[in-house]
């Protein structure tokens, strides 16, 4: 079950850009860490995450052990049609996530 | 005459008598704080664990408030019922009920937290497994019910059976353990306000959790973090959920009393 | 700073000064020294400089970089190392494609490469914003690569508070 969560403006207009955010539930586990019992904990970070606007790649990202657990992200697109923003993640265990959201575009 | 006079003296004095003693039992002990001068661990942060608060969508905390929904709609048990099955919409239902907790539970006059709530209703009514302590679940589904909670004013009752509880609270409030051979309220009561290295030290409220902590990168417990809290003064670490821990939080939840729910909390 | 350094001045020694006034005059001195004190302690950092990063020398290649036009918002000093609020920017950019990517480089993380953003050619707002981890004081650099091959950096110091009480919950 991916843990995301997407804010798209909902008021969007043809050709200005917008803001996206999305916030992903992961402990980006940095493998420096042990239990409590002294044992490593496995690293465990997001490799990439890709946003698709309408299956188009919009934006792709590298992420290591830098990012807070449980990243946070806000860039910006150029709106388009309407239809649906989409995010693609995957970690180092090899569990890959996905999670979308409509977005609307007036005119 | 002389035996009427005397019956009804007799009745007067065992009913003032009886008055004096529910007068004394049911006193309410002074503030620890008075009320204009509470303030929630947020007053005591900086400006960035605000704003994180402040800010519904980059408070980490939310997501495990949306993960609580989807337990609280999601059936389990032998029973296949949803929390929403008995309690509807958690929005009308749950609001205020965090705020009135930890509560003595009617039917066993025993002390329950909300976590022990949530659990009782898990393994009696839904007859499924119980959520483990500080669990991602557990946290989840407090953190969402204590949502509802938010801005109602925190309000427990001290009376009955729980005044045994919130003595014996009070009691190890104001003892002084450990190896620093500090009380809480050598810190939380003395010092709220003073700086502590690069930290302000707050009155130890407990309105917000469970809180995002920044120190732990995640979210955790009230008891998480008296247990830190005793970690810092080299004391006996107490297990989450044990009857002393619970004690203290009646004891906190008293003495916030007038306080508005903030959960989630974050912290540094 | 020696505050006994100030007393001298203060209290020659032709007029020996009473205890009491030894005391006062102490404060005074001390009082003085602190005040010589910067607010937060400085570490002298020429922010016009790339700090050594192996991993930042390797992605440059021996390219020239501007000081210029690159945004790096973060706080001069951080709460806790953990969660650290950024924004990147590129200012001026604002043509559809004008920024490929964003490479984000830590000086002390055991990772130094923390992040790349790469851009599609559509996107014409390069600001990012999002919450890194800071593994102690140190420089973190952002490098922008134009699409006119110019790589523009910003050096942003942050001096990252460590927590007063042990948390071994």
């Amino acid at each position: 079950m991916a843990d995301a969560r997407i804010q798209i403006p909902p008021a969007i207009k043809r050709g200005e850009n917008f803001e996206v955010k999305i916030a992903i539930r992961h402990a980006m586990e940095t493998g420096y860490r042990v239990d409590d019992v002294g044992k490593p904990i496995k690293r465990n970070v997001i490799r990439e995450l890709v946003c698709k606007y309408n299956g188009t790649e919009a934006l792709r990202v590298d992420m290591s052990s830098g990012f807070a657990a449980n990243p946070l992200l806000q860039f910006w697109l150029v709106a388009g049609n309407s239809g649906e923003i989409s995010f693609e993640w995957d970690d180092d265990t090899g569990t890959k996530y996905a999670e979308r959201a409509a977005v609307t575009v007036a005119g | 005459m002389a035996r009427k006079a005397a019956i009804s003296l007799a009745v007067a004095g065992a009913a003032l008598l009886a008055l004096a003693s529910l007068v004394y039992a049911q006193s309410p002990p002074t503030r620890a704080i008075p009320l204009d001068q509470l303030k929630s661990g947020l007053a005591y942060t900086g400006d960035d664990v605000r704003a994180l608060q402040a800010d519904d969508f980059a408070n980490p905390g939310m997501l495990w408030v949306e993960r609580g929904e989807k337990i609280w709609n999601t059936p389990a048990g032998a029973t296949a019922k949803s929390c929403a099955s008995c309690h509807g919409d958690a929005k009308s239902s749950m609001k205020g009920v965090a705020a009135r907790y930890p509560a003595i539970d009617p039917a066993t006059k025993q002390l329950l937290n909300i976590e022990a709530r949530i659990n009782d209703s898990r393994t009696r009514q839904q007859k499924a497994e119980a959520f483990k302590p500080e669990s991602e679940d557990m946290l989840a589904i407090t953190a969402y019910v204590n949502f509802q909670s938010r801005g109602v004013p925190v309000g427990v009752a001290i009376d009955g059976a729980a005044r045994a509880h919130f003595e014996r609270g009070r009691a190890f409030y104001y003892t002084r353990r450990g190896q620093m051979n500090m009380s809480c309220a050598t810190c939380h009561e003395q010092s709220f306000g003073k700086r502590l290295f690069a930290e302000t030290i707050s009155q130890g409220q407990p309105n917000d959790f469970p809180i995002y902590r920044l120190e732990w990168q995640t979210m955790g417990s009230l008891h998480r973090r008296l247990r830190a809290c005793l970690y810092g003064v080299r004391a006996e670490l107490l297990p989450i959920g044990s009857p002393e821990l619970l004690d203290v939080e009646l004891f906190l939840a008293w003495r916030a009393q007038g306080l508005k729910g903030e959960a989630p909390g974050v912290r540094r | 700073m020696n505050p006994e350094h100030l007393i001298p001045v203060a209290a020659p020694a032709a007029s020996p000064a009473s205890p009491a006034r030894r005391v006062l005059l102490g404060a005074a001195g001390a009082l003085a020294a602190a005040q010589c004190l910067p607010a937060v302690a400085q570490i002298p950092t020429n922010l016009n400089e790339l700090p050594e990063i192996p991993a930042l020398q390797e992605f440059l290649a021996g390219r020239r970089v501007q000081f210029a036009r690159m945004q790096l918002e973060i706080p001069r000093v951080a709460d806790n190392g953990n969660s650290v609020p950024i924004k990147l920017g590129v200012l001026g950019a604002v043509a559809p494609g004008a920024v490929q990517s964003i490479h984000l480089f830590s000086e002390k993380n055991p990772v130094p490469r923390m992040a790349v953003f790469h851009f599609p050619a559509s996107t014409a707002r390069f600001d990012i914003e999002s919450r890194v981890r800071l593994a102690g004081t140190q420089r973190v650099v952002a490098v922008a690569t134009l699409a006119d091959g110019a790589l523009c950096v910003k050096v942003a110091e942050v001096l990252v508070a460590i927590a007063a009480c042990l948390d071994g919950s």
